[in-house]
C-alpha cells in the first residue's frame, strides 16, 4: 500500500494533465475535424512563455500562467488563420499534414527559444508532500489533478452553458447549418484553436513543474494525449478524462511494478503503455469509450 | 511501341489506337528522351562529383527508394502511414544482422548481399503483411495514429534488442555490401576514371531504384494499383464494387515495408554507423514530405521529393554563409536569430505548409503545370 497509493496519486497526476492536453484535441476536433499534431509544439511554447513571465519578468505565478495562456491563445488563432484556413474543404488528410508542418516549424522557434537549456516554471509546489489519508502524496501531483479538472470543467461549462459554446456545437454539428443560423463559424475555428493551445500551455507548466523541468525535446510527451482521444472518443470531453486518467495511472504503475516484475520488458517500458493501449484499444473499440461512431456514405 | 503508322501519329503525339499504347509507361517520345537524360545524368554523376556530394546523391536514391514505398501505400492506397521508419529499421536490422560482422555487443553471420538483400525487403514485408489486418480496421486520421502507436512500440523495440541494434546511443555498423565476393563499396577504376567507394555504392543503389521504380509503376497499373486507387476514393464504394478491402490494403502494406526495408537497408550503408534512435518520427515525417512535395500517387514524384529533402539542407548549409551574421549563425553555439539547424528545420515545415496549401500535387504538380502551358503555348487554354 505504501507503493501502491503514491503510486496511483502520481498517476492520477500525470493522467489529469494528459487530460487536458486532450481535451484540446477534442475541441479543434469537434470544430475542423482535424486531428492537431501540433499540440505538442503548442504546449512546448506555452511552457517556455510561462517559464520567461514567471521567472524572466518576475510576474506572480498565477499572472505569469494566465498570460502565457493568453498569448498561446494568439499564437494558436493565428496559426488558425494563416495555415488551416485556406485548408477548409480540402480532405481531413491534408489539413492534418499541415498541423505537422505546424509542428515542425514552432518547435523550431521552441528550440531556438529554449536552447540547450532546461527551464522551470517557477511552479510553488516544488517538491514538498503533503499527508492525505496517512499517506504522503506530492503536492504537485495534487495541483496537477485539481488544475486540470477544473480548467476541463470550465471547457465543458462554456461549451454545454453560454452562447458561444452553444455556436460551437451548432458549427461542430453541420457547418453550413450553423453559417445559415448567423453563426460566424470562421470565427469559431480561431476560438477553438485559441482555447486549445491556452490549455496545451497550461498542460505544459503542468509538465514543467517539480523536478522535470522543460527541453525542447519535452515536447514529444504531449503525444501521449493521442492515445487517450483513441482511447476515449475522439469527440469526447467526458471520455479524455476517463480515458486520461486511466493511461496516466496504467502508466505509473507500469513504472512502479513492471522493472520489479517484468524485467524482460526492457527499461522505460512505462513510456511505451499508453501507446499500447492505444492499439488494443483502436481494435476493440475504433471510436473510443464515449465517441460517436462515424457514419459513412458510399 | 505502337500499332498506329508513324505517319499517322505525325503531329498527334496523343493519338492511340490500342488501349495498350495508351498505357504504356512512356506513352510519348518526349517521355522516352527524357527518361533515357535523366538516366544518363544519373549515371555520369559518380564521373563527376566529390566523395562528400555523391555521399549526398546516394542518399537521394535510398530515400527515393523508401519514398516509392510509402507512395505506393499512402499515395496510391490512400492509407497514411507514420509507421514507415519503423519498416525501415527493421530492413536495417535484418540486413545487419545477416551481412554484418559479430562484435562484442551485436551478432553478425557475414553472408553475402545476394541474401541479406532481399532478407532485408522480405522481413519487413512479413511484418507489414501481419500488421495489415490490424490496419484495415480503421481508417484516415485513426490509421496515422494507430501507425504513431506502432512507431513508439518499434522504437521501444529497437532500444531493448541491444543484441541486434547495439542499444540506445551505441548503434552497430551495417551490413557488409559484398556480393559474391565483389566489394561494391570500394574504390574502382570505371572506364578510366577512379570512382569513390561511395560512388561505386550509388551505382549500385541507382540499379536497384530503377528496377524498383519500374516495378512500382507497374503494379501501379496493373488490376491491382487500380484496386488501390479505389480504395483510397472512397473505400466503400470501392468494396461495394468487390474490390477486397483487406487483401488491396495487405497488399500495398506488404509492397511498402518490402521497399521500406531495402530503402532502410542501403540507408545504413550510405550513412554508416546507426543508432536505434534514427529509426524515429522524424524519419517518418521526412517520408510523407517526400511523398507530399514530390507528388502523391506517382512515381517520379517521390525521387523528385527525394532529392529536395535530402539536398535541401545542404543548399540552406552552403548559403547561410553568405546571409547576415545576425539572421543566421553557422554554429550551434552562435549569436545569430537562428542557427543553421532551426533554419533548416523551419524552412522544411513551412515548405510542406506551403506545398499542402498551395499545390496539392507537390513538385511534380509544378511540373505538369508547366507541360500544360508549353503544349498550349501560345494560347492560354
Amino acid at each position: 500500500m505504501e507503493i501502491l497509493l503514491p503510486s496511483i496519486v502520481r498517476g492520477l497526476g500525470i493522467g489529469s494533465t494528459y487530460a487536458l492536453l486532450a481535451v484540446g484535441f477534442v475541441v479543434i476536433y469537434r470544430a475542423t475535424e482535424v486531428v492537431n499534431f501540433a499540440q505538442p509544439a503548442l504546449m512546448i511554447l506555452g511552457a517556455y512563455f510561462t517559464s520567461w513571465f514567471v521567472i524572466g519578468l518576475g510576474m506572480p505565478f498565477p499572472v505569469g500562467v494566465i498570460a502565457a495562456m493568453i498569448v498561446m491563445a494568439g499564437i494558436g488563432a493565428v496559426t488558425e488563420r494563416v495555415a488551416m484556413r485556406p485548408l477548409v474543404g480540402q480532405p481531413v488528410f491534408s489539413a492534418a499534414m499541415v498541423t505537422v508542418g505546424v509542428f515542425i516549424v514552432l518547435t523550431m522557434v521552441a528550440s531556438r527559444l529554449i536552447g540547450p537549456d532546461i527551464l522551470t516554471v517557477g511552479d510553488p509546489w516544488g517538491l514538498e508532500r503533503v499527508e492525505v489519508g496517512g499517506f504522503a502524496v506530492f503536492q504537485i501531483d495534487l495541483a496537477k489533478i485539481v488544475i486540470s479538472l477544473g480548467a476541463i470543467s470550465a471547457v465543458g461549462v462554456l461549451l454545454k452553458r453560454s452562447r458561444i459554446g452553444l455556436a460551437m456545437r451548432a458549427t461542430s454539428l453541420d457547418q453550413e447549418t450553423a453559417l445559415a443560423q448567423g453563426v460566424n463559424v470562421g470565427r469559431m475555428f480561431s476560438l477553438a484553436w485559441a482555447m486549445s493551445a491556452g490549455l496545451a500551455a497550461l498542460a505544459g507548466m503542468l509538465i514543467g513543474t517539480g523536478a522535470g523541468g522543460i527541453e525542447a525535446t519535452t515536447a514529444l510527451v504531449a503525444l501521449k494525449a493521442l492515445p487517450v482521444i483513441i482511447v476515449g472518443g475522439i469527440d469526447s470531453i467526458q471520455g479524455s478524462v476517463v480515458a486520461g486518467l486511466f493511461i496516466g495511472v496504467a502508466e505509473s504503475l507500469t513504472r512502479t511494478y513492471q522493472p520489479e516484475y517484468a524485467p524482460w520488458l526492457g527499461a522505460n517500458f512505462d513510456v511505451v503503455v499508453p501507446y499500447l493501449i492505444l492499439i488494443v484499444g483502436l481494435m476493440v473499440r475504433p471510436y473510443g469509450l464515449f465517441g460517436t461512431p462515424e457514419v459513412q456514405r458510399v | 511501341m505502337s500499332s498506329t503508322p508513324r505517319s499517322l501519329r505525325r503531329g498527334r503525339p496523343e493519338l492511340y489506337s490500342d488501349y495498350a499504347a495508351d498505357q504504356a509507361i512512356w506513352n510519348t517520345a518526349a517521355k522516352r528522351w527524357s527518361t533515357g537524360l535523366v538516366l544518363l545524368l544519373a549515371l555520369s554523376l559518380p564521373f563527376m562529383l566529390n566523395r562528400d556530394l555523391m555521399g549526398l546523391m546516394a542518399l537521394v536514391v535510398v530515400y527515393a527508394i523508401s519514398g516509392i514505398g510509402l507512395n505506393l501505400v499512402s499515395g496510391y492506397a490512400g492509407q497514411i502511414s507514420l509507421g514507415h521508419a519503423v519498416f525501415m529499421g527493421l530492413g536495417a536490422y535484418t540486413a545487419a544482422l545477416l551481412g554484418g560482422s559479430p562484435s562484442s555487443t551485436v551478432r553478425g553471420l557475414e553472408l553475402d548481399l545476394l541474401i541479406w538483400l532481399p532478407m532485408a525487403g522480405i522481413v519487413p514485408a512479413l511484418i507489414g503483411w501481419l500488421f495489415a489486418p490490424l490496419a484495415a480496421r480503421v481508417r484516415g486520421l485513426y490509421l496515422a495514429i494507430l501507425t504513431l502507436g506502432l512507431l513508439f512500440v518499434g522504437e521501444h523495440v529497437f532500444k531493448e534488442a541491444t543484441w541486434l541494434t547495439g542499444g540506445s546511443g551505441v548503434g552497430r555498423a551495417p551490413a557488409a555490401p559484398s556480393i559474391l565476393g565483389f566489394d561494391l563499396y570500394a574504390r574502382r577504376t570505371v572506364l578510366g576514371t577512379e570512382l569513390s567507394a561511395i560512388g561505386v555504392f550509388y551505382l549500385f543503389a541507382l540499379l536497384l531504384l530503377v528496377v524498383m521504380a519500374v516495378l512500382a509503376r507497374n503494379v501501379a497499373r496493373t488490376r491491382q494499383g487500380r484496386a488501390f486507387s479505389a480504395v483510397r476514393d472512397r473505400d466503400i464504394a470501392a468494396e461495394v464494387m468487390g474490390v477486397p478491402l483487406l487483401r488491396t490494403k495487405r497488399l500495398a502494406f506488404t509492397l511498402s515495408s518490402f521497399y521500406a526495408g531495402i530503402g532502410g537497408a542501403l540507408m545504413t550503408i550510405v550513412i554508416g554507423f546507426t543508432t536505434p534512435e534514427k529509426w524515429s518520427l522524424l524519419l517518418s515525417i521526412d517520408f510523407l514530405a517526400v511523398v507530399l512535395i514530390g507528388g502523391a500517387a506517382t512515381i517520379t514524384g517521390p525521387i523528385i521529393g527525394a532529392a529536395f529533402v535530402v539536398l535541401m539542407p545542404r543548399f540552406i548549409e552552403t548559403f547561410a554563409g553568405s546571409l547576415p551574421e545576425w539572421f543566421v549563425s553557422t554554429t550551434v553555439g552562435g549569436g545569430g536569430l537562428l542557427n543553421v539547424f532551426q533554419l533548416q528545420g523551419l524552412l522544411f515545415g513551412v515548405m510542406i505548409v506551403i506545398f499542402l496549401v498551395a499545390e496539392p500535387r507537390g513538385l511534380f504538380g509544378v511540373w505538369i503545370r508547366i507541360r500544360n502551358y508549353f503544349k498550349a503555348w501560345p494560347f492560354s487554354y
